[in-house]
């Protein structure tokens, strides 16, 4: 399933890039406050390869974009309407279940994005995608087990996996915009599987919600950029 | 043997100077500890790649995972050391591909993992008969009747596990 996308490279560099710099912020958010020790070592573990990732790929988009721009430029010195993530990545963690759940569709979504990029003619890309495709490999496999454990244990986990499907699925849309459409059977059959063997179906197709493609974010993107740009906006380019 | 060497004679001896000055700069990092796990050494965690000739020569290094915390206490080590033996004309270069696997560390860096009390990670051929991950072998009692208790541990690159025999925990080196 070869394809080839004709978005610039260094947008494509930039969307991915931001996808996984705001998703490992929301992870980080974590630290600390996750049900167990051990789950809250994996979602950081999960925030920190996301956060290399996207090092990788804004370096990336600031060579190609060729203003002296580096990965900290571009992480601490953007505004709102700069960044190109998918919604879904920004949206507020919510409780356990809504953030497995985001981790789930994102994750499963990334791994068939990076089978795809692996496959690129760009150089960089492709090596930046073969080797965050082993990474993506655990978290997948680690969301989708706590879907299934969630889903399939009691009510009240049950009622807030089901929760967390309602409320990321008006943002799924999104990931599959453009090129990106031919991805989703296989993604819903990915999901679907997960989703059965928890007990529960995909949802009924909704209006989906797009815009962080081009810089049109929900409220929430603003709240995570002022505390994560805090410290380099009152003291731009200080080093330590 | 006349100086006025022939092209390929010329081409032999700079192989054999960039052959030592790579043997040289292995043995140098063969000493330089990992910073998170400092029993096994850079060379032993295969992420020095290679010693490319040129000027300035350059050290390739590879990440084992994209946020590994340690890349940057890993290149300030091997600048020490570079430094130290007075090669710091010598550049660290980051390469990504191909991607680094644990099929790259050493069967020293192996058994020194064993020693220290951490699972070492199984071989590529071992994986490809099992079609899969197999059991940890407890580092501390030899069983294999082990138990993950979770996927993520200590490091990007570890998980947890537990022996259902003498009930320690311990880390295992995730296969990647």
């Amino acid at each position: 399933m070869s394809q080839t996308f004709t978005l610039s490279p260094a947008e494509l560099a930039l969307r991915l890039g931001d996808d996984a710099l705001i998703l490992s912020h929301r992870l980080c958010e974590w630290c600390g406050h996750a049900p167990t020790l051990e789950v809250d070592l994996a979602l950081s573990n999960i925030g920190l390869d996301l956060l290399g990732q996207a090092q990788f790929f804004l370096n990336y988009a600031g060579e190609m974009e060729n203003a002296g721009r580096d990965a900290d430029a571009l992480a601490y010195h953007r505004d709102e309407h700069e960044f190109k993530n998918c919604l879904l990545t920004e949206q507020p963690n919510g409780d356990f279940a809504r953030s497995i759940v985001r981790q789930f569709f994102f994750s499963a979504w990334q791994q068939l994005r990076f089978h795809e990029l692996a496959k690129s003619g760009d150089a960089t890309m492709a090596a930046i995608a073969t080797k965050a495709l082993k990474e993506i490999a655990y978290h997948v496999q680690f969301a989708a087990e706590w879907v299934v454990r969630l889903g399939d244990g009691t009510e009240e986990s049950k009622c807030r996996v089901a929760d967390g499907i309602s409320w990321s699925w008006r943002f799924v849309d999104e990931l599959f915009t453009g090129e990106d459409a031919a991805l989703r059977p296989a993604w819903e059959a990915r999901v679907r599987a997960t989703l059965n063997e928890a007990g529960l179906d995909l949802p009924a197709p909704v209006r989906g919600i797009t815009g962080g493609r081009e810089g049109r974010h929900s409220e929430y993107l603003g709240h995570l950029l002022a505390e994560m740009q805090y410290v380099q906006r009152c003291h731009p380019n200080a080093q330590w | 043997m006349s100086s006025a060497a022939t092209p390929t004679h010329s081409g032999s001896a700079m192989a054999a100077d960039a052959n030592g000055l790579a043997e040289r700069v292995f043995t140098l990092l063969s000493a330089v500890p990992d910073p998170e796990i400092p029993v096994i050494s850079l060379t032993d965690l295969g992420i020095i790649r290679e010693v490319r000739p040129g000027s300035p020569a350059e050290v390739v290094i590879t990440p084992t995972y994209s946020g590994c915390p340690a890349s940057i206490a890993i290149q300030l080590s091997i600048r020490q050391a570079l430094d130290a033996a007075g090669l710091a004309d010598i550049q660290i270069r980051t390469e990504l591909s191909p991607a680094w696997t644990t099929d790259w560390i050493s069967e020293a860096g192996r058994q020194k993992l064993l020693a220290y009390g951490i699972a070492p990670p199984e071989s590529a051929e071992a994986r490809l008969k099992l079609k899969g991950d197999a059991p940890a072998i407890c580092p501390q009692c030899g069983s294999a009747r082990t138990q993950e208790i979770s996927r993520y541990g200590s490091t990007p690159c570890k998980a947890l596990w537990r022996c259902l025999d003498c009930a320690e925990p311990f880390d295992r080196f995730k296969c990647i």
